[in-house]
């Protein structure tokens, strides 16, 4: 693998081809915020916050930096006013979903996002989609997916596999940015084998 | 004979042409020949029943073997359909029903009488009009691409060789190199007609570079915007042109397989184009070493599930691999990694339908064709407020105002033109003082909408701006695939935003938020859905900003659109108590004693509208009132109405 040499925020940062601008900049100790991510998992491009600047042959572009391939002599920016703009929007939106999200919280003052921005939303999930991938793509399991499309969109457990597998992993709980995972668990276990006297459900 | 040669299939140019002549010298051009419009429309306007009268009825007046009968793809001229041509003549009948069939049988085919009621009349000619080519809805057009439609069986490749079909093919492989093929493609200009406008020959150039040895060609027959129809058309209608062009396609990138995505809400395309893709395997135009080149080539079918995403290149591709539809956030071309990370061509219908064109006339007849970005012709789909609804080819580089008035005549019932919605839901409205703008891709985006895959929505003064926006903005919501925030969180936002303002609960600073919004989600979102869905809004705001100020700050609906902002009131000096409006009223909300002025009971309406439209014209004492309190009812004792006596 050849050697890539690109700018972030004025650093010079060495990297390797096929590497993302986001592991180039985690590689450089810089930090750039991500909600969708994760190391074991396919870049997922979901949540859209980890977006940057991108200056190459005199093109200025937004990307995320999640999924952008790395280039020689690459400029990158990972703060402009635009890309706070539009963090701080993305925060916005999701705390509609999840407004005590701890993570949210973090973000939020970072740039500055209020939570009561937008009227709220029933489902706390975000749709980041770590519980679904982690499953399929690291345990190799698929016990919990994506179901319906758009707005309608929610994560959903397979009660057949989900019996099976989960109550031995639940390794995917701590990956939710929000309490929502867990619940839909709960509500899956309950439904799929009703036990009249143990566990409350209502324990998150 | 021929039937014999088809058995061992066309195996050189030279058989083809042959074979060409071998169709033509059985046809005699001036045997009566009845063509019906046939495609999924004109059977929805009962194309299907006529075409069953016919073939009775030549029958019982003992003319089936004296009289071809041919059922083609849609005309265009859908407001008028089923639309019947008689040839040699040309002469044209309009909206037919079975009823009609005997006697143009017996008139026009056996006595050779134009029949008067079934010609075309229009309100810019004083006659009436024989010939479809004279009918102003087709005379202004520029039917390069879509006018075989009209002539030609689609089921039949015979049709389709007689008109020189398949002559473009033969030409590529046997006279131009693969390089060749991309420099005329490239030369011409043509840049593809599903929304993006990017050059096809560009496109097709990168796939043909690209090192990997297996390359794809496919055809984006996924159709989604509301209200438009010109793919469907024209894979019903003339699917050998589509099949001819990316064969044409895959010879030029060095492709072998190629596949048409069509969305399963087309079964007649679907069965059109498995007919089309059988012929050819049959005549040897598709398959392998095609007309003696050594090139191979096979074509799949595959049907989409209806997700409007799908037409976004790269979640067509991912539903083709066969996973779940959803746009690929990768930043690499699908011309380089596309199916299967395979080097891939995806062009929409009429951009493949373009390519035969070109390579029989030239790269430089067709730029010769159209404006400076944009060449050669375009197909819209023209409908809404519109005399003629139908779908129209046009020169690149036609003013909107020559659409819609002397092609579309005009706006139906007198009403003011308001703006015309190009380039499908996230295309944009443009105003009337835009109405001088040449059609082209670059010309719309410059004023803020698209050019799109050719939708053309023509809105009237009755029409709410800020309405339309919630409507696309709402379709956009509900296809949006939902992995990104900006699209789905944004849209969803958005969209309950506008719904506010459309039922009076608009607020100060919702514009602002809307914007913001905007900007989020054509920055940040992953796919073309979600960068252009703001579209809608962004364009009806900037042209139409005072409307959406009138449902903020004022409550009021400047078109007297908006439901919830919207009262019906009994204008007391034109009442003449006829009673009509309170028997049709299907809420018992307007009290309408004899012989006394009506009044609706504000707190029973339901603003249904019916007493609007049930009130004589004669009278018109029924109004709408927007942004300011409907007046007290008249006091009893001066509701009673003196009918005055008729006078001499």
């Amino acid at each position: 693998m050849s050697e890539i040499l690109l700018q972030i925020d004025g650093n010079e940062v060495k990297t390797t081809e096929g590497m993302t601008v986001l592991e180039a900049a985690q590689s450089a100790g810089i930090f750039i915020p991500t909600l969708c991510h994760h190391e074991k998992l396919e870049p997922f491009g979901g949540c859209r916050i980890c977006i940057v600047e991108v200056e190459d042959r005199g093109w200025t572009k937004l990307v995320v930096s999640c999924v952008y391939l790395v280039e020689e002599n690459l400029v990158v920016r990972t703060r402009s006013e635009k890309i706070d703009r539009i963090r701080k929007t993305i925060i916005e939106l999701l705390m509609a979903h999840a407004p005590d999200s701890p993570q949210l919280q973090v973000l939020a003052k970072e740039y500055g996002a209020e939570k009561d921005r937008f009227e709220k939303e029933a489902s706390f999930c975000i749709h980041c989609g770590l519980c679904v991938r982690y499953c399929a793509e690291v345990k190799k399991k698929n016990a919990i997916g994506f179901v319906d499309r758009g707005i309608k969109k929610e994560i959903s457990f397979i009660p057949e596999i989900a019996i099976k597998e989960c109550n031995d992993c639940k390794e995917c709980f701590p990956l939710c940015p929000t309490s929502y995972l867990q619940a839909a668990f709960v509500l899956t276990e309950a439904l799929a084998i009703p036990q009249p006297s143990t566990e409350p459900a209502s324990e998150k | 004979m021929n039937k014999a040669k088809i058995m061992s299939q066309l195996k050189t140019p030279a058989e083809l042409e042959e074979f060409r002549k071998g169709i033509l010298l059985k046809r005699d051009p001036n045997k009566p020949c009845i063509t019906l419009c046939s495609g999924s429309a004109c059977h929805a306007t009962g194309s299907g029943e006529v075409a069953v009268s016919i073939e009775e009825e030549l029958e019982k007046q003992g003319l089936s073997a004296e009289v071809d009968i041919r059922r083609t793809g849609c005309h265009g001229f859908c407001e008028r359909g089923p639309i019947i041509v008689i040839y040699p003549e040309e002469i044209c009948y309009l909206q037919i029903t079975p009823e009609d069939v005997p006697e143009i049988v017996s008139q026009t085919i056996k006595e050779k009488k134009v029949i008067d009621r079934l010609l075309c009349t229009d309100p810019s000619v004083s006659e009436k009009i024989i010939h479809e080519s004279e009918i102003p809805f087709y005379k202004h057009q520029e039917r390069l691409v879509f006018g075989s439609n009209g002539s030609i069986d689609p089921k039949s490749i015979d049709d389709y060789l007689a008109i020189g079909g398949y002559s473009a093919l033969s030409k590529s492989l046997s006279e131009m190199s693969a390089e060749q093929v991309i420099e005329e493609v490239k030369k011409s200009n043509l840049r593809g007609r599903g929304g993006g406008g990017f050059p096809a020959g560009s496109k097709w150039e990168g796939s043909r570079n690209a090192p990997e040895e297996i390359k794809y060609v496919i055809v984006n027959a996924d159709e989604g915007d509301p209200g438009a129809y010109m793919d469907r058309a024209l894979l019903e209608g003339n699917p050998h042109a589509i099949l001819e062009g990316l064969t044409i396609g895959a010879y030029a990138i060095g492709a072998h397989e190629g596949y048409i995505y069509v969305r399963q809400e087309y079964p007649l395309a679907v069965e059109n184009v498995n007919i089309a893709i059988m012929k050819a395997e049959e005549y040897g135009l598709l398959g392998k070493n095609i007309l003696d080149s050594g090139f191979d080539f096979k074509v799949i079918v595959h049907q989409g599930a209806g997700a409007f995403v799908c037409g976004e290149s790269t979640a067509l591709m991912t539903a083709l691999e066969g996973r779940v539809g959803e746009p690929r956030p990768k930043y690499v071309r699908s011309n380089i990694k596309g199916l299967w990370e395979r080097p891939s061509v995806l062009n929409n219908v009429e951009t493949w339908a373009n390519v035969p064109l070109i390579i029989n006339k030239g790269a430089e007849w067709f730029a010769q064709i159209g404006t400076e970005g944009s060449k050669g012709t375009k197909i819209f789909s023209l409908v809404g407020k519109i005399n003629n609804t139908g779908l129209v080819e046009v020169p690149m580089g036609m003013t909107l105002h020559d659409i819609i008035y002397k092609i579309g005549g005009g706006i139906p019932g007198g009403k003011k033109f308001k703006a015309v919605q190009t380039g499908g839901p996230s295309g944009g409205c443009l105003p009337e003082e835009h109405l001088g703008l040449q059609v082209g891709f670059d010309e719309l985006t410059k004023a803020g909408s698209m050019m799109g895959s050719g939708g053309m929505i023509i809105l009237d003064e009755d029409t709410c701006m800020v309405d339309v926006a919630r409507y696309f903005i709402a379709f956009l919501t509900d296809e949006s695939c939902g992995k990104c925030v900006p699209c789905r969180e944004g849209l969803r936002q958005m969209l309950k935003i506008l719904t506010n303002i459309t039922e009076g609960k608009g607020k100060e600073g919702d514009i602002e938020l809307l914007e913001v919004l905007s900007e989020t989600a054509m920055e940040a979102s992953l796919c073309a859905l979600g960068k252009s869905a703001p579209n809608p809004f962004l364009s009806t705001l900037r042209y139409f900003r005072d409307e959406y100020e009138a449902h903020i700050k004022e409550k009021r609906c400047p078109a007297l659109y908006c439901k919830e902002l919207v009262a019906y009131y009994i204008d007391p000096g034109k009442c003449k108590a006829c009673g009509i409006c309170a028997k049709k009223c299907p809420a018992e909300a307007i009290d309408g004693a004899k012989k006394m002025i009506h009044i609706i009971d504000q707190e029973k309406c339901t603003k249904c509208g019916t007493c609007f439209e049930v009130c004589p014209t004669k009278f018109g004492a029924l109004t709408k009132i927007s942004g300011e309190p409907v007046p007290p009812p008249v006091p009893e004792e001066e509701r009673i109405i003196i009918r005055k006596s008729k006078k001499k």
